[in-house]
């Protein structure tokens, strides 16, 4: 296992794996390769991120992390955090290398050095969080900066002690030679910056890790959440900071004719009430004074290129298409057609999946500030943060450079920050330039405003029709998508190939099982309801149809659903291997409990195997409660093994609320939802039990944030039809229920 | 001006009576720990301690609160409190952290008055604060952890 390990891992420029979601790679690659960013460094001080916060005598070691006088090692993370632990695991890869004492690790958002931050899954052209990609791409890069950073107050050391840096050995933060000299780094920090970064540098064998695959290691910053010290952009308060919440337009494409404020200028604390680009901004002296101060605004929209249509009308759409050719074909393995024709037995099914919000608890926002020197600052969760600088600089009207943006950790996000058009961190600095600058303004979504302003999972219909032969056997299978593209007429317009946006069909036309014929279409509808990947993207619903789908099938041919799977599977297939591990943790080989129904389901995102198998009970009013899920995880090489844990318990009861009770929906256009109280997330009492079981394993990390997310849906689903007797396919479950 | 006493301190404050107590608190008193998420009465991330008993103050009106003692998280203090927070940390509860000052707040009152709450009674307490990130599965352990050691 070790030598394994050696080679997948352990050689500097080594070509790091392939996601799935390296298919972002493709527009915009061209051969950048994966650069480790130490050449560049030493000589890019943290200041070019224009946020170096932690102390103005931290030096720079790399771009990657700066150590000060005292010896605080603080990383500066190119991955944004949103609750995902990103910091987290970045910190333990460069702690690892440098040795450091975990205790004292600190870590800052970085942004400003694409060449240094550039997302490798991206291509490296541009610095962004996503598709689960934060620790496979960091793997190489934040180990090499920490051993790079080692190696620099080593030969510091050396130079001052007079000794051989191979007789110093590192240790929690304090250099050591034989001699019995000791020092921390603070003490060399200051010379070790000055010395030229080795070329090269030798990472730890995975047999010498202290920290990476650690049980016991904690996250640096939970003290910090559990005692309300935590940061997030709706804490940033500048001197003379404005607030401002937005009036979007009330329907999507709506455009502003004229509105009159003249009643909210008289509103206590209401300081101004200007137009932009994207709706009307009330500008007050506090949050409050701006929710009343809004409601005081009449607007008038012009309404004729907005979207009118309501759910009954784009479900019945969909449908439609449906069951007509694809316009596209994303898979296509045999003849389906003539599979389905000589079959003995030929099944169908119709899914429907609802547009969903990513509703984090903290409601969108961004801080603008123009200094006198020309300079614009964006205090905000800069998921994509080169894109949103150079929409602030057009916006501006200055040069990238003259944007400084504060990465901010974030109360979630669940991908609803990383937007192509900016959208609140624009509006901020819209909003600043229309009161000429002369405050800074923090913009404030209210949750109505997040909830129906936009950004959701896009709606979907699955057809699926499957084809079994005279013994038994599934020879045809065809799954036909329809529903808006994620990435088409957006910058990664370039990444949808032959009419096939990926997001669509992720987990669809990868299917790991031996299904001889098959084909997946795609039809793009054309909607101008706005939409976004949201945690686990296409899996949301692919897996879904499919797993079901072929639990349907089993039970048509009187299989067990895990042995019909594995009997389409490689025995040694991760599948195979992760459904195995599942059954045996959740003795799905003995009877449940009287009461307990169980389902399972598995599968793969980002890289990343998942098995769940669900136990729902009944209660009096027959009525469902998730009790119990068992999941198996194949993530590759785990970095922090609780942390892993803690995304699968996360991502089930994200995955959960959504298929339980989720659903944004419009009548003529406009959203329904407002608030928690219609949009309907988990609560604890709905909160399963989770067991999450992890498998060992050598190769490459994979992801984590998203991949717990797919499984939970159809687990549950496959359980509550054995429960019941009912099929859910249409979301969310209230609906199939109670049909 | 209003008197708000807030963590044992008077601030004195110009707000209007219908003014919600957490923009009270964020906005004019300045104390950050208390979160906004929905305005409704409907997320928890806003819960304080109102003469000890946890209000979500997006629904509690700076006209209302008198003479009554305001308790946010930075204020939050004694050994139920400071059990709670730590076990937070043993089991690295939070992810992104943004619902967890009202989880403790709500955490700290339940086990103040019932020391020993069951899963049913944990739900009973724990529903009226959202966690997006799903940390409900910790926030369980966590009570129970808090509960053993508070009993030792
Ligand atoms: S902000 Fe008060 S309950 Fe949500
Ligand atoms: S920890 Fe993120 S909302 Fe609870």
């Amino acid at each position: 296992m070790i030598p394994k390990l050696m080679q997948s891992l352990h050689l500097p420029g080594q070509k790091i794996q392939a996601s799935r979601r390296q298919f972002l790679l493709g527009a915009l690659a061209a051969g950048s390769g994966v650069a480790i960013g130490y050449h560049v460094l030493a000589a890019t001080p943290a200041a070019a991120s224009g946020t170096a916060g932690s102390g103005a005598d931290a030096l720079a070691f790399t771009p990657y992390l700066t150590i000060d006088a005292d010896g605080k090692v603080t990383v500066l993370s190119s991955q944004f955090e949103m609750g995902q632990g990103s910091y987290n695991g970045l910190a333990t890869l460069v702690a690892e290398e440098l040795d450091a004492d975990w205790s004292t690790i600190e870590v800052l958002g970085v942004a400003g050095n694409v060449k240094a931050y550039g997302n490798i899954a991206f291509g490296g052209t541009l610095q962004g969080t996503g598709g689960s990609t934060s620790m496979f791409t960091s793997f190489e890069r934040y180990r090499t900066a920490g051993a790079t950073a080692r190696a620099m107050l080593v030969a510091a050391a050396a130079s001052d002690w007079g000794v051989s840096a191979s007789d110093i050995t590192v240790e929690n933060g304090v250099l050591s030679h034989v001699s019995g000299k000791s020092g921390g780094f603070g003490t060399f920090a200051a010379k070790a910056a000055t010395l030229p970064a080795p070329a090269e540098v030798t990472l730890k064998a995975p047999a010498d890790w202290k920290l990476i695959g650690n049980e016991k290691l904690k996250r640096f910053d939970s003290a910090r959440k559990a005692n309300g010290t935590e940061q997030y952009t709706i804490d940033v308060k500048l001197p003379g900071m404005l607030t401002a919440v937005m009036i979007h337009p009330p329907l999507f494409g709506a455009t502003l004719k004229s509105f009159d404020a003249t009643a909210a200028r008289s509103v206590k604390g209401v300081v101004d009430v200007v137009e932009t680009p994207r709706g009307v901004a009330v500008v007050a002296e506090t949050m409050w004074a701006a929710i009343k101060g809004r409601e005081a605004v009449t607007a008038v929209w012009d309404e004729s290129a907005a979207e009118k249509r309501g759910t009954p009308e784009l479900m019945a759409m969909y449908k439609d298409i449906a069951g007509k050719a694809p316009a596209a074909i994303a898979r296509k393995d045999g003849d389906a057609d003539a599979g389905f024709a000589s079959s003995a037995r030929v099944m169908e099914a119709t899914f429907e999946f609802p547009y969903l919000s990513h509703a984090a608890i903290e409601p969108l926002n961004a801080v603008a500030r123009k200094n006198d020197d020309g300079t614009l600052e964006i205090w905000g969760g800069h998921q994509f943060p080169d894109v949103y600088q150079m929409l602030a600089s057009q916006i501006a009207g200055v040069t990238p450079d003259k944007v400084q943006l504060h990465v901010m950790k974030t109360g979630g996000s669940f991908g609803r920050r990383a937007v192509f058009d900016g959208d609140v961190v624009v509006e901020s600095v819209y909003v600043a330039k229309a009161i000429g600058y002369r405050a800074p303004v923090k913009v404030q979504w209210t949750r109505e405003d997040d909830m129906r302003a936009g950004r959701y999972r896009p709606a979907y219909v699955h057809q699926m029709k499957a084809g079994i032969d005279a013994d038994g056997q599934l020879v045809a299978w065809s799954d036909h998508v329809v529903g808006q593209s994620i990435m088409g007429k957006t910058m990664f317009d370039g990444m949808v190939k032959n009419g096939v946006d990926p997001t669509s069909v992720e987990g669809a036309n990868n299917l790991p099982y031996a299904i001889p014929n098959q084909t997946i279409g795609l039809t793009t509808t054309e909607v101008g309801v706005p939409v976004l990947w949201w945690r686990s993207v296409g899996s949301t619903h692919t897996a879904f149809a499919a797993e079901v789908f072929l639990d349907e099938i089993a039970e048509a041919t009187g299989k067990d659903p895990i042995a019909f799977r594995l009997s389409m599977l490689e025995p040694d297939s991760r599948h195979a291997v992760i459904l195995k591990m599942v059954a045996e943790k959740a003795e799905w080989e003995k009877p449940v409990a009287a009461g307990r129904f169980r389902g399972v389901s598995v599968a793969e995102s980002f890289g990343t195997v998942v098995a769940q198998i669900a136990e729902v009970s009944l209660n009096d009013s027959g009525g469902i409660k998730v009790e119990r899920v068992v999941a198996a995880v194949d993530c590759g090489l785990v970095i922090n093994p609780d942390q892993v844990r803690a995304q699968v318990e996360g991502g089930i009861g994200f995955g959960l609320g959504a298929i339980l009770a989720e659903e944004i929906t419009l009548s003529g256009g406009t959203v329904d939802q407002a608030n928690f109280d219609m949009y309907t997330p988990l609560r604890i009492d709905a909160m399963p039990s989770v067991e999450v079981h992890i498998l060992a394993s050598a190769n490459p990390p994979s992801g984590i944030g998203e991949p717990g997310v797919p499984p939970i849906g159809p687990a549950v689903a496959n359980a509550i039809y054995k429960a019941l007797g009912k099929r859910i396919r249409v979301m969310p479950f209230a609906k199939s229920l109670s049909a | 001006m209003v008197t708000l006493t807030i963590n044992g301190t008077a601030h004195e404050i110009e707000a209007e009576a219908d003014m919600p107590l957490l923009w009270a608190i964020r906005d004019l008193v300045g104390l950050t720990g208390t979160k906004f998420g929905c305005g409704m009465a409907q997320c928890g991330a806003c819960t304080v301690h109102l003469d000890g008993s946890p209000v979500r103050s997006c629904q509690t009106f700076v006209g209302d609160i008198g003479e009554s003692r305001i308790t946010t998280i930075e204020g939050l203090s004694g050994k139920v409190a400071e059990t709670v927070q730590t076990v937070w940390a043993d089991l690295d509860v939070p992810q992104c952290g943004y619902c967890q000052s009202g989880q403790i707040m709500s955490v700290t009152d339940l086990l103040t008055n019932n020391p020993k709450p069951t899963d049913d009674d944990i739900d009973a307490a724990m529903t009226g604060n959202l966690c997006r990130c799903a940390t409900y599965h910790r926030i369980r352990a966590g009570i129970h952890e808090a509960s053993k050691r508070l009993e030792a």
